[in-house]
């Protein structure tokens, strides 16, 4: 059977594979080795070395971004995964109307981050209004802006991945705790907790990777304004790229960096999901 | 039996707050959709607040956004790279997938492999080398596009429809080249119509992606076919006032037809997204 099918390799694999060398695979290794060049089209280049790198640190520019970044996505991950599994919980329960909660809690993960960036900017500048500033006043305005953006972006995305979790639980297993008498802490900490293990370590993990890869919604809500100061690494790089001329190479050594932080968080997320898988 | 020990009052509360929650959730999408209708100088200073006999202006808010960024050019850009992405994706990697998963050799290994790495990769690695790619071989226009999409659409498409073309147990297949059938009759005839429910989920996922992405088309194409998402963007112009009336009204129009996407086929939507998190 393999031998048939290689026979007509060229009509299953090339449509796909050519659109993947030229959208990703040639783009990947010309921006790694790139990174070790000054240029300003793609064939201008003039080798440099580390320089790229070392330029990239060389104000704090950078390193504000990373910053900036980190403390946003840890107060999301808390707060969006404590408010979806609150909501998992709550929209398990046999409530009247669960489906059309459901249906409204996880509706804004549809909508785009550009729309959504101009919705909240609305909503906040309009609640900072009687103080006589806006949102791009303080970078705190931003920095919670963002916040309250992205959790109602992916709490009910959240939700719907904890209720499945929740609901695959086994009824006998709950039956047999209830029989030796747990109450419903013990039930939250002895039973629901550990079975939806995985679910949480993939929601913590997609919100971790979501939120340091925020783009579209920091441009719209505060395009980092006022000056650099909550913009974060996406945003960042971009605007090296694109707001600073002779600033390319840099642009593209930050990307680099940018995406083995992204890799090392997806590594480690694998390497935590396979030893739970080995120890089951 | 419910997982929580039930008690009627705490029911009720529990649903008022549900209830509570829900309007919170509403409450940005009814407010755009309120100043949709307001004139532009009474948005940023009094959002909150119903029009009035004064500040009523009808349609006037959605006639100038629409004249401003070419409303209906921009939803028909969207429409057809969203519409033929879906389905180059959900073909060209379903394709890929069979043969990489029924073809055992260094190569297929080497693809899949590259392939999953693109899936953590963010698009800031890529964006200036592929976009300056894109615009060397000619692909800025709407149907060049599709080239792109495909190439990064390949990682998760191919890895949804290999997890699930492994489960399906190789004798169908055998029966039919047995009887003479070619690999691609095979494919197609016996092998496509099992994918259905993941060509589903590829394509759900694959359309929330498109039609709101931001930053490929900005830079590929954006400055003569502007998409929605690119088009509301380019409200904010250079400098200047945004206007805050036809940002309303475009924000209105561009969450619609996502709205009732989602409207008309939520079960799929959020079954898909649920396997995509899990899966990626």
């Amino acid at each position: 059977m393999q031998k048939s099918i290689r026979r007509y390799a060229a009509l299953f694999v090339l449509p796909a594979l050519t659109c993947f060398f030229i959208a990703f695979l040639v783009p990947m290794i010309s921006g790694v080795i790139l990174s070790f060049f000054k240029f300003s089209t793609v064939l201008d280049g003039t080798f440099v070395g580390w320089q790229n790198y070392k330029l990239a640190f060389i104000n704090n520019e950078f390193a504000t971004s990373l910053w900036f970044n980190v403390r946003f996505t840890l107060v999301s991950v808390v707060t969006i995964n404590i408010g979806a599994f609150a909501l998992a919980m709550l929209l398990t329960r046999g409530l009247k109307g669960t489906n059309a909660f459901r249906t409204i809690f996880f509706m804004p993960n549809l909508i785009g981050g550009i729309v959504l960036g101009w919705i909240w900017q609305l909503i906040i500048n309009g609640f900072l209004l009687p103080k006589g500033v806006t949102i791009v006043t303080d970078p705190k305005y931003g920095f919670w802006g963002l916040v309250v953006l992205m959790n109602w972006q992916n709490i009910g995305y959240m939700m719907v991945i904890y209720i499945a979790a929740i609901q695959n639980i086994p009824v006998e297993l709950i039956e047999a705790a209830r029989i030796d008498g747990a109450g419903n802490k013990t039930m939250l900490t002895s039973v629901i907790l550990p079975s939806i293990a995985p679910s949480l370590t993939i929601c913590l993990f997609l919100t971790i990777t979501s939120g340091f890869r925020l783009f579209d919604q920091n441009l719209a809500l505060t395009a980092g304004d006022p000056g650099k100061q909550t913009e974060m690494l996406a945003l960042n790089i971009y605007n090296t790229f694109y707001r600073r001329t002779g600033f390319e190479g840099v642009g593209q050594a930050k990307a680099v960096i940018f995406t083995l932080l992204v890799a090392l968080i997806a590594l480690t997320q694998l390497a935590i999901s396979r030893s739970r898988e080995e120890e089951a | 039996m419910s997982i929580v020990k039930k008690h009627r009052t705490m029911d009720i509360v529990l649903f008022i707050i549900l209830i509570l929650l829900a309007a919170i959730f509403l409450a940005p999408l009814l407010i755009v959709l309120m100043n949709s209708f307001k004139s532009k100088f009474f948005i940023s200073s009094q959002p909150f607040k119903f029009p009035t006999a004064e500040t009523f202006t009808g349609r006037e808010n959605y006639i100038e956004g629409a004249r401003k960024i070419k409303f209906l050019n921009a939803f028909g850009y969207s429409l057809f790279i969203t519409v033929f992405s879906v389905i180059g994706i959900s073909l060209a990697t379903s394709m890929l997938a069979w043969y990489l998963t029924r073809v055992k050799s260094v190569f297929t290994t080497v693809v899949y492999y590259l392939l999953v790495f693109s899936m953590i990769v963010p698009f800031q690695m890529v964006m200036f080398t592929m976009s300056k790619t894109a615009n060397m071989l000619h692909l800025d226009n709407p149907i060049g596009i599709l080239v792109l999409y495909v190439g990064f659409g390949a990682g998760l498409g191919t890895f949804m429809f290999s997890g699930f073309i492994k489960t399906i147990p190789l004798s169908l297949e055998e029966a039919a080249m047995i009887d003479g059938a070619t690999a691609p009759q095979t494919f197609f005839l016996v092998v496509y119509p099992m994918l259905k429910s993941t060509a589903i989920t590829v394509a759900i996922l694959n359309t929330m992606w498109v039609w709101n992405d931001y930053l490929l088309p900005y830079l590929t194409i954006g400055i003569e076919y502007k998409t929605i998402p690119v088009a509301i963007q380019y409200l904010r112009g250079g400098y200047g006032a945004v206007d805050m009336g036809a940002m309303m009204a475009m924000l209105v129009l561009a969450m619609i037809p996502i709205i009732i996407f989602y409207l008309a086929m939520q079960k799929h939507i959020i079954r898909g997204v649920i396997a995509g998190a899990v899966k990626g």
